[in-house]
């Protein structure tokens, strides 16, 4: 791989360079029952540019490891409660809550979050859970939109993504969505900002790396929704890409805009055949 | 009773007798300080967790007096000897008078 050829040249010339940050080779078992796949052979798609996919998980400190292998542990888990709540609470004009549709959320999410984002055939729309926990709650329910990277989407996501915990992502990038996920690897490829930084630049050719005093992964989203340790809440994968876009000095995107969904799709895509580990635990 | 508050606790289902077991509390609280300010400037007013128990049959295994510099859900762990079967009982007092109570019993193996 790229950066440690670098390391080597490195040691070999004995210049000062970025300190380096490899991803370790632990295993991430949750409660002792989950086995995840935090490495994995990149799918076809990416074939040409990387040999493995590395979850996020990888390039963090033991202690932050550890929070996200007990759900005690695991700050976000408190606002998976707070979903379970939501999820059986009535809201809007229809008298409904998303339990009256989809029953027991164990069951009816299963899998969920693995495939999504997903081409909605009825609407005609590439949907990511936000959108469509949002239509459920505009049209099913007759409730206001939630903020689409607010608190309660974030942690409803959550929950809908613990269902799928440990299966493999593996969104569809063919078909009806292909244009989309084109125009999301055109976005992930174009250098933006004042720092003329594109996403590549960080997380494909120099992930392993340190960028200022914080470990660069491949920026992965299968953790999604993400506990950070800096901010002390859940964060959204929109949330995440507006965050780092803003640190290339670029005008950001609008979370839930057609750029960043078509861009959620792609990067999502890049991490087929990791387990869906949301809500993961980051710095 | 301030919202969203939930007491979470994890004891082991069994020890040995005399063993000292490893147990894990947490609490959903916003323990807010009392320091703080809103955007109109007033002052919002505290409301913290301020004592956090744990007894087991009876007998006292931990008496917290909490403070308001202490972050939003409280994460308490500690270690007990378990001399015998028994509850451990958990409490929190709340500054708004609110008592919440959580209690995990406990196998000697």
């Amino acid at each position: 791989m790229k950066y440690k050829a670098l390391t080597a040249i490195a040691v070999a010339l004995s210049l000062p360079m970025a300190a380096f940050a490899d991803a370790d080779d632990d295993t991430l078992v949750v409660n002792d029952e989950i086995t995840m796949v935090t490495k994995a052979a990149a799918p076809a798609h990416v074939a040409d540019v990387l040999d493995e996919v590395m979850s996020g998980w990888h390039f963090r400190s033991d202690e932050t490891q550890a929070l996200q292998k007990d759900d005690f542990e695991n700050p976000a888990m408190v606002f998976v409660d707070q979903a379970i709540e939501a999820w059986e609470t009535v809201d809007g004009s229809e008298g409904k809550s998303c339990a009256s549709c989809h029953d027991d959320v164990e069951t009816s999410m299963k899998g969920v979050r693995a495939v999504y984002p997903k081409w909605n055939e009825q609407a005609g729309e590439l949907r990511t859970m936000a959108m469509q926990i949002n239509d459920c709650r505009e049209n099913q329910m007759g409730a206001k939109k939630w903020k689409y990277t607010g608190g309660d989407m974030a942690a409803m996501e959550a929950l809908i993504s613990v269902q799928s915990r440990g299966m493999p992502v593996n969104v569809a990038i063919d078909g009806p969505v292909q244009a989309i996920w084109e125009k999301g690897k055109e976005m992930y490829y174009t250098r933006t900002g004042q720092l003329e930084l594109s996403c590549a630049n960080c997380h494909e050719d120099s992930y392993g790396m340190m960028i200022r005093a914080d470990h660069l992964s491949q920026g992965q989203i299968n953790g999604f929704p993400t506990y950070r340790l800096k901010n002390a809440k859940l964060n959204t994968v929109h949330a995440r890409f507006k965050g780092c876009v803003r640190d290339t000095r670029a005008e950001t995107y609008k979370p839930g805009s057609d750029d960043f969904i078509a861009l959620e799709l792609y990067v999502a895509s890049r991490g087929n055949g990791l387990s869906v580990e949301g809500p993961s635990v980051r710095n | 009773m301030a919202s969203g508050v939930k007491p979470r606790v994890k004891v082991p289902k069994k020890a040995a007798a005399g063993e000292a077991v490893t147990i894990k509390t947490l609490i959903s609280h916003k323990m807010e300080s009392g320091q703080r300010k809103d955007k109109e400037g007033n002052v919002i007013p505290r409301s913290i967790i301020n004592r956090f128990t744990c007894e087991f049959n009876g007998a006292m295994v931990i008496d917290v007096t909490m403070e308001p510099a202490i972050s939003t859900n409280p994460y308490v762990e500690f270690e007990a000897t378990v001399p015998e079967a028994g509850d451990f009982k958990f409490t929190w007092y709340d500054d708004d008078g609110s008592v919440y109570d959580e209690s995990k019993s406990i196998k000697i193996a």
